[in-house]
């Protein structure tokens, strides 16, 4: 620093609030963008909880419905997670392809999160079929109501992170690993990453809880 | 309902003749006099070859200034028709004394209902979205927001919203539920017609418009400052930006989540707040007003903020008690989350939890009286100038501590069982939304200007804008109080009771003093615009101001600063300016001019929204062909965008020094201007 700016310095800032660490200016885009999509990621999770909290303050609802432990099955439930957690592994070697530019790891990696994904979504909406068929839709009590919104609110979610993993894909195959296309590939893999927390609770707060007697 | 649908049904949904209100005058009538409006500008905007500028320069733009300026164009459009609405409402209840009055119940429903909704989305969120977007990126010395294409999605979101809630006006009717579209009530055995969908639908477009934004000013915020723009060196409008979007990014997904139930138990038969079922209405206000009252504090924190730059510019003082400022900020911010319940006392949560939520509402006072004191002492000692911001920003004074005051006394459960749901209450909200938010967007709108523009806006429409606006209010507002406490509730189409007459006279009164002052303003914009060559700024700092967006000439070029400002302390520019004063203006002999790459202008975010509102439509009349039809197009719109590969162009070195050379020689004219003197 020079001796105006130190002056300068003495001056405009009486606290000395400035002296510790000098700001170095803004962040590279990279960071930019993640950290915004950080945001967006939190501001979703906001959203689900409200459909938790529904979800919480309706499941005693049944209003001679069907309740949960009547309804869920374990056994295709574990299955759904067991998907979801591993294309969240996969996810992560797509991400690791990306960063080393390796083209077939990429490609292998994001098709086996995409199939997991679809086989995560085939057996949701089995399971909201059935119900269905079986009169227990969404409209037979608050409780379900609450269940099918929450569920498939996440289900949502997961089908437009399969929307936007096969774009990913073809925006690869089009345009290779340009930067934009990297900050958007970490993006995705934040999103799917978040997609696998919420999941989670889904799994413990509905199938978990509700399962037992 | 048939069981097979017909073609016409596949085709369009709900919609047929039915739907245009050809038995009622006044709606047809004031859509007729929009749509012919409407017409007018674009018919001369193509006949004038206009059309072409106006897509390269405003409508593609993902300029943060220009986006801030059609933000605030589209706030200050839907501020008359809001009110419209109020001045009806005035009207009628002037009259409606043993009466019908002029509207039919049913009419004036929707009147109170579209009058909250558009004040408080449509004219007061743009209003401060527009001006943080216009101001936030100047004060922080770089040359844009985080997101600047998503920037212009989020403010074309936000004009869908606005669209979809006129159209309602000629094409089916608007929600008669009030502002907030309470079950059951709003649901479909008790709202069968399109009026509920008009407002889920709109709110929930111009909702993402809002989130989008809200992070992109979080982001702005905490990641780009220029070198040295340390967190407690921000401006303090920097910081009111920072927490009131932080609140948006945090209650935003609350109304989001809110309204997709609502919207859920309308179209697919759930029961999340029906009736039967086992739904539950309460629910529906826990969530609404989770995210209702932090909306309050998203908006009134900017006001703040602009309250903050104006006291301190035009009292020539560094504001008083900058930390302690931040801190109320942040405090306001948290605590704006903790007191919802207070909207709803009455409807049995119980004295504890009353007790709680009442004492946690006065407790919010407590840093909002801190901000109050410290804009006294910033005046305080300080050379005054009573310039229009500042007036305005005097008058929010003197008016808000009325409206904060009467909000501890409803904060008081007991005193809350009496007047909840009166007029008492319209008086107190309004007390603090128009005292609080819109004189501080008049403030921002009358100091920020010149930047925006180049030219000044005219003083004396602006003082008398000022007078008869500030008159009005109280005029308006103050019966309202008293017609509170005489027991006359909200929302009353005619009354009976002789008492509350005179004061309903009043009131209407006062709305004659408050058109006036609106229409003194549009006069001061336009006798401004005539005389723009004597008002012009050409320093691009006519206020003296203190911050960096004074540092740039006004208007900004593309670039905002030439150079990236290194800030050194708190009131960055006036550090500078008295460096410079000392210095004689010393000639750029440091870094040499470079290039500066700049995003370029895109229209996605005006062919999303255009997908937006064909997608909007459809949803509400049920249209079904048509939603697949919008959704598939935003969807291939963003694939487009991203499909770009030139997303930044260059400006040369030699441009960017042309330009700054102008500026910085009409700042040095000045400069041994004032020497002379």
């Amino acid at each position: 620093m020079t001796m105006t700016a130190t002056l300068g310095h003495a001056h405009a800032d009486p606290h000395h609030i400035g002296r510790a660490t000098e700001h170095p200016g803004p962040a590279p885009k990279r960071i930019v963008t993640a950290y915004g999509f950080w945001v967006f990621l939190l501001s979703d999770i906001v959203m689900f909880s409200c459909f938790f909290a529904a979800y919480a303050v309706l499941v005693d609802q049944t209003a001679g419905g069907p309740k949960g432990s009547e309804i869920f099955e374990q056994r295709n439930v574990a299955i759904e997670t067991v998907c979801l957690l591993l294309s969240s592994f996969t996810c992560g070697m797509a991400g690791i392809a990306a960063d080393v530019r390796n083209r077939l790891w990429f490609y292998l990696a994001m098709a086996v999160t995409c199939v997991l994904g679809l086989i995560f979504l085939a057996i949701e909406f089995k399971e909201f079929a059935d119900l269905v068929a079986r009169g227990y839709g969404p409209s037979r009590s608050a409780f379900l109501t609450a269940f099918f919104s929450l569920v498939g609110c996440h289900g949502l979610h997961v089908s437009a992170g399969v929307l936007w993993l096969l774009t990913m894909m073809a925006q690869v195959f089009a345009k290779g690993f340009r930067a934009d296309v990297l900050r958007r590939m970490m993006c995705f893999a934040l999103f799917w990453h978040a997609l696998d927390i919420i999941w989670v609770g889904v799994f413990s707060v509905v199938y978990l809880l509700g399962g037992g007697a | 309902m048939p069981a097979v649908p017909t073609v016409e049904a596949t085709m369009l949904g709900k919609l047929d003749w039915s739907a245009i209100p050809l038995d009622q005058p006044i709606p047809l009538a004031a859509g007729g006099v929009v749509l012919l409006v409407i017409l007018g500008v674009l018919a001369w905007v193509v006949v004038k070859g206009h059309l072409p500028y106006l897509w390269h320069e405003w409508i593609t733009s993902v300029d943060h200034k220009r986006i801030g300026v059609m933000y605030i164009l589209l706030a200050s459009v839907m501020l008359l028709r809001g009110g419209s609405d109020a001045i009806m409402m005035r009207i009628q209840q002037a009259i409606a004394y043993q009466s019908q009055g002029y509207l039919p119940p049913e009419h004036y429903n929707q009147i109170f209902s579209a009058h909250g909704t558009i004040m408080i989305f449509f004219v007061a969120m743009p209003f401060v979205i527009g001006l943080m977007n216009l101001v936030v990126p100047l004060q922080l010395g770089v040359r844009d927001v985080a997101f600047p294409t998503l920037n212009s999605v989020g403010f074309w979101l936000t004009a869908t919203g606005a669209l979809l809630v006129n159209l309602s006006l000629v094409i089916g009717e608007f929600a008669r539920t009030g502002w907030l579209a309470f079950p059951p009530l709003s649901e479909l055995s008790y709202s069968p017609g399109v009026g509920v969908d008009y407002y889920a639908w709109s709110l929930q477009i111009s909702g993402v418009g809002t989130l989008v934004a809200g992070i992109n000013l979080v982001t702005t915020v905490l990641k780009l400052r220029t070198k040295g723009m340390n967190y407690l060196r921000m401006p303090m409008f920097c910081w009111t930006t920072l927490a009131s979007n932080l609140l948006i990014v945090a209650a935003f997904p609350i109304l989001t989540a809110t309204l997709a139930m609502l919207l859920l138990d309308r179209y697919l038969g759930f029961h999340f707040f029906t009736n039967e079922a086992g739904g539950n209405v309460m629910m529906f206000m826990n969530l609404i007003w989770a995210w209702g009252h932090p909306e309050v504090y998203i908006l009134v924190l900017p006001a703040f903020g602009v309250y903050s730059e104006v006291v301190s510019t035009f009292s020539s003082k560094p504001l008083f008690g900058y930390r302690s400022m931040v801190l109320a900020t942040m405090a306001i911010c948290i605590i704006s989350f903790m007191v919802w319940l207070h909207h709803f006392f009455t409807m049995g949560a119980g004295p504890d939890v009353n007790a709680i939520f009442g004492i946690a509402s006065m407790i919010i006072a407590v840093p909002t009286g801190v901000k109050i004191y410290n804009w006294l002492f910033t005046m305080y000692g300080g050379r005054i100038r009573f310039a229009t911001p500042m007036l305005w920003s005097v008058g929010f004074m003197v008016t808000f501590i009325i409206g904060g005051l009467t909000g501890v006394l409803v904060a008081v459960p007991p005193a809350d069982f009496m007047l909840h749901n009166s007029m008492f209450l319209v008086a107190h909200f309004h007390n603090v939304i128009i005292g609080g938010v819109l004189f501080a967007a008049f403030a921002g709108f009358e100091y920020w200007f010149p930047k925006a523009f180049g030219f000044r806006l005219d003083e004396r429409w602006g003082k008398v804008g000022f007078w008869f606006t500030f008159v009005g209010f109280w005029v308006t507002f103050m019966p309202l109080y008293i017609a509170g406490m005489l027991g006359m509730t909200r929302r009353m189409q005619h009354y009976d009771v002789a008492e509350w007459r005179p004061w309903m006279l009043v009131a209407a009164f006062g709305m004659l003093l408050l058109t006036i002052g609106v229409l003194a303003q549009v006069t001061q914009i336009v006798v401004s615009i005539r005389n723009r060559e004597a008002l012009r700024d050409r320093t691009g700092d006519p206020w003296d101001g203190r911050s960096l967006e004074w540092a740039t000439s006004s208007p900004p070029p593309v670039f905002n600063f030439a150079f990236d400002p290194d800030v050194r302390g708190e009131d960055a520019y006036w550090a500078l300016k008295h460096h410079a004063k000392q210095q004689q203006l010393e000639d750029h002999s440091g870094p040499e001019y470079q290039d500066i790459e700049m995003p370029k202008n895109s229209p996605t975010g005006f062919v999303c929204a255009f997908f937006a509102t064909v997608m909007g439509f459809a949803l509400i009349w049920h249209i079904w062909w048509m939603v697949i039809l919008g959704g598939v197009g935003a969807f291939a719109t963003f694939v487009v965008f991203a499909w770009r590969d030139h997303d930044e162009y260059v400006i040369p070195a030699a441009e960017v020094e042309r330009i700054d050379r102008i500026n910085i020689e009409e700042r040095r004219n000045l400069v041994s201007l004032a020497g002379t003197l």
